[in-house]
C-alpha cells in the first residue's frame, strides 16, 4: 500500500518534470554536446578488454559469455573491433570482426573455427541481437556523429550527477530504433543512461552505464553496462574486468587474415 | 574391427609421441587444452536395401585440441579425432585433423603440418573446396574433412591474401563398411585403390589461391593441380573377389586440373553467392557452378527470431555420371535463428533434381545449447530417387535421423 503510493508520487513527479522541460528542444546544442563527447574521447588509439556478458531471462535464469574485445580507433571513420569468444565452450575460438562506418552499413565477418570458415554477415542484421544478448550489433558499434541527428532536450540529474538530456535519431533506415534519449554528464561528457525507442516509438530498452574509470588521464570507460529490455523483461550485463590502452595493435590486427589468427 | 582398433592405436601412438615432444620442448610455454566428446545415435527409418546393413547405430567420438605458442611468431595446434561405432567397422576410425605449426610475420604466414583449409561461399554444395578429403563416414553432408598434410605460404595483402599450397600426401576418401548404411550396393574395398599418378598417394599436389575483400564483394580465385578428391568407382577385379566371396567396389583417383572462382556480394539483407569451376580430368573438360542467394529477415513478426531464405542452383556439365551431385538441381532452404540463450538454430533444405522429378533430397540440421558446456544436435537427411544413374539412387532408403549430444571442455 505504502510502496504503491510512493511509486505513484514518483511517477507524478516525473510527468510534471517532463512536461516542464518539453519546450527546451535545441538541435544545435545537441550536436555541440555530441561533438564535445567525441572530441574528449579522441586519441585513445587502441584498447584490449576482457569482458563478461551475463544474459538474464525474466524467470531469473542466467547464461554467461566470456569475450575479449580488441578495438582500434579510426579517426576519419567508425572504429574497428575484433571480438573473440572464450565461453560458452561450444563457440570458443569464434571471432567476430566489425568495421563500423560513420556513413553506410558496417562491414562484419565471423570466423567459425570448427569448419575454418570466414563468413561475411548481411549488414541488415545490425538491429539483431549480439550473441543472443539484449545488445544489438548497432549498440556495440562505435559512436559516430554522422550516424544520428541530435537535439538537446533538457537538463536533468541522474544519480545526483548533472546531465544534459540529448535525443539521438538514427540516420540509417535499417536501425532498429526510432530514437534514443541519452543522459550525458556536464562535467566529463560521459553517457550514463540511454533509453532506446523501437520503430513504433515505444520504450524498448534502457542502458545504464556505471563504474566509470579514467585511463591515461583522459579516457573514461564504464566497467559495467546494464541493458534492460522493458518489453520482454530480459536483461544483459556487460562487466569489464580489465582494459588496456595503446597495446600496439594496428590495421593488420583487424582484417580478415587476423580473424583466423585470433586466439 | 580388429584392424581398425590397431589403426586407432597407431594413430594415438603417433599422437602421444607428438604430444610428449611438444611438452618436452615447451614445458614452460602456455598450453591451452580444449575439445569435445560426443555421443551419437543414428536411426534409419526404412528397412535396409543391402545385406548386413543395420537399422540404427550408436557411436562415441573424441576430439581434443591442444594449442601452444612457439617462439614469438608461432603457434602449434594439435587436434586428433577418433570415433568408435557400434556397427560399422569403417566408421570406427581415427584421424589427425590438425598437427600444424603456423608462423605469422608482418606480410607472410607460413603453415606446415596437417591441417584444414576451406574455400567457398555457397551452402548447398561446396563445389570449389578441394584441399581436404571428405571424411564421408562422419556425415553424408560432406562437411567433415580429413587432415591434409600441407605447406601453405601466404602473402598478406590489404584485406586479402595470396596462398601457395604444396600438398605432399593424398588422403583416401572414407566409405561406410558392409554393415553401414549410406553406401553403394556393394561395399568399398578400401585396400584396393588405384591412381592415375605413378606416385600414387605420394603425388605432390599444388594449389594457389587469391582471396580479396573489395568493399561489399568477397572474391576468391583458385587453381588446383593434383589428385582428385572424388574417386571413380569400379568393380574390384574378379580374382580378388573370389578369395573374399564378396563382390566389392574399388576406387580410382585420377589427376585433376581445376580453375575456380567463388564470390559473395552483400547488399543490406541480401547475400549473393557464386562458386564456379572449369576442370580437366581424364581427358574430359567440363564446367560446373552453384549460384544463389540468402535473404535475411531480422526479428520476424517482432518475435526476436531471424529467418534466412536460401535458394541455390547447382549445375554440372557432366551428364549421366552417378558420382556427380548437382547436375541440374535447385535447392530451397530456410535458416532459423532463435537468438536465445541457447543459440538455438535450424537449417532446412530441399534439393530437387530439375531433370528427374522423382529425384530429390531434404535435410534438417538443428542445434541448441545446454549450460555452458553441452550442445545437442539433431540432423535429419531424406532421399528419394527412381533413377538408377542418379547419385541418390543407391541411398534412396537411407533416410535417417542423427541425434548427437556433445560435451565441450
Amino acid at each position: 500500500m505504502n510502496v504503491n503510493w510512493v511509486v505513484k508520487t514518483v511517477l507524478l513527479c516525473c510527468v510534471v518534470l517532463a512536461s516542464e522541460h518539453v519546450s527546451a528542444r535545441d538541435a544545435e546544442k545537441g550536436l555541440e554536446i555530441a561533438k564535445e563527447m567525441k572530441k574528449r574521447d579522441e586519441g585513445w588509439i587502441d584498447t584490449l578488454a576482457n569482458t563478461q556478458m551475463i544474459l538474464r531471462s525474466p524467470d531469473g535464469r542466467e547464461s554467461v559469455r566470456d569475450i575479449r574485445v580488441k578495438t582500434l580507433e579510426v579517426l576519419d571513420d567508425g572504429d574497428k573491433s575484433l571480438t573473440i569468444f572464450d565461453q560458452p565452450r561450444d563457440v570458443a575460438g569464434t571471432a567476430f570482426l566489425s568495421f563500423s562506418h560513420a556513413v553506410g552499413p558496417d562491414d562484419q565477418w565471423i570466423y567459425l573455427p570448427a569448419i575454418k570458415r570466414v563468413k561475411r554477415i548481411a549488414t541488415r542484421n545490425k538491429s539483431g541481437p549480439f550473441m543472443g544478448s539484449e545488445f544489438a550489433y548497432e549498440d556495440m558499434a562505435s559512436f559516430e556523429i554522422e550516424k544520428f541527428t541530435f537535439a538537446y532536450l533538457e537538463d536533468d540529474t541522474f544519480n545526483d550527477i548533472e546531465c544534459f538530456v540529448v535525443e539521438q535519431v538514427p540516420v540509417d533506415k535499417y536501425s532498429g530504433y526510432k530514437k534514443q534519449i541519452a543522459w550525458v554528464d556536464k562535467e566529463h561528457y560521459r553517457v550514463h543512461k540511454i533509453e532506446f525507442y523501437d520503430r513504433k516509438d515505444a520504450l524498448l530498452k534502457v542502458l545504464t552505464m556505471d563504474e566509470y574509470e579514467q585511463y591515461e588521464g583522459k579516457y573514461w570507460r564504464a566497467l559495467r553496462a546494464d541493458m534492460d529490455n522493458e518489453q520482454t523483461g530480459k536483461s544483459t550485463t556487460l562487466l569489464t574486468s580489465e582494459i588496456t590502452f595503446k597495446t600496439g595493435l594496428d590495421e593488420q590486427d583487424f582484417d580478415k587474415n587476423a580473424l583466423r589468427r585470433a586466439r | 574391427m580388429k584392424q581398425n582398433v590397431t589403426r586407432l592405436a597407431t594413430y594415438f601412438g603417433v599422437g602421444a609421441s607428438l604430444l610428449s615432444s611438444v611438452f618436452s620442448i615447451h614445458a614452460s610455454a602456455d598450453i591451452t587444452y580444449s575439445g569435445s566428446a560426443s555421443l551419437q545415435q543414428r536411426y534409419f527409418f526404412q528397412d535396409a536395401l543391402y545385406p548386413f546393413q543395420t537399422q540404427s547405430q550408436l557411436s562415441i567420438a573424441l576430439a581434443p585440441q591442444l594449442e601452444t605458442s612457439v617462439g614469438e611468431n608461432g603457434v602449434f595446434t594439435f587436434s586428433p579425432f577418433a570415433r568408435i561405432d557400434q556397427r560399422d567397422a569403417e566408421r570406427s576410425h581415427a584421424d589427425i585433423r590438425e598437427a600444424m605449426y603456423a608462423a605469422y610475420f608482418d606480410k607472410f604466414e607460413v603453415r606446415a603440418g596437417i591441417g584444414k583449409v576451406f574455400w567457398g561461399q555457397t551452402e548447398s554444395l561446396h563445389l570449389v573446396d578441394i584441399i581436404n578429403q571428405t571424411d564421408l563416414v562422419e556425415s553424408i553432408d560432406t562437411e567433415d574433412k580429413l587432415g591434409q598434410p600441407m605447406l601453405d605460404v601466404r602473402y598478406l595483402l590489404d584485406s586479402g591474401y595470396i596462398s601457395v599450397y604444396v600438398l605432399p600426401y593424398f588422403r583416401e576418401r572414407t566409405f561406410s563398411g558392409v554393415e553401414g548404411r549410406l553406401r553403394a550396393p556393394f561395399p568399398m574395398d578400401t585396400d584396393f585403390v588405384q591412381y592415375e599418378s605413378d606416385d600414387e598417394e605420394t603425388n605432390v599436389d599444388y594449389a594457389v589461391r587469391w582471396q580479396q575483400s573489395i568493399g561489399s564483394l568477397e572474391l576468391g580465385v583458385s587453381y588446383f593441380d593434383g589428385t582428385d578428391r572424388v574417386p571413380d568407382v569400379f568393380f574390384r577385379p574378379e580374382e580378388d573377389a573370389v578369395v573374399s566371396m564378396q563382390t566389392s567396389l574399388a576406387s580410382f583417383y585420377p589427376q585433376l586440373q581445376q580453375a575456380s572462382i567463388d564470390a559473395l556480394y552483400v547488399a543490406n539483407g541480401w547475400l549473393f553467392k557464386l562458386e564456379a569451376l572449369s576442370a580437366k580430368r581424364l581427358e574430359e573438360e567440363y564446367s560446373a557452378y552453384v549460384a544463389g542467394f540468402e535473404y535475411t529477415l531480422v526479428d520476424i513478426f517482432s518475435s526476436g527470431y531471424d529467418l534466412g531464405i536460401l535458394m541455390e542452383h547447382q549445375f554440372d556439365e557432366r551428364e549421366n555420371n552417378p558420382a556427380v551431385f548437382g547436375q541440374n538441381d535447385l535447392m530451397l532452404g530456410a535458416r532459423f535463428l532463435m537468438n536465445d540463450f541457447s543459440g538455438t538454430e535450424f537449417l532446412f533444405g530441399f534439393v530437387q533434381d530439375l531433370d528427374e522429378s522423382d529425384s530429390y533430397s531434404a535435410f534438417i540440421e538443428g542445434s541448441t545449447r545446454f549450460s555452458q558446456n553441452w550442445r545437442l544436435e539433431v540432423n535429419g537427411y531424406f532421399f528419394s530417387s527412381d533413377t538408377p544413374n542418379d547419385p541418390t539412387y543407391a541411398i534412396r532408403r537411407d533416410d535417417h535421423l542423427s541425434i548427437q549430444l556433445e560435451y565441450f571442455f
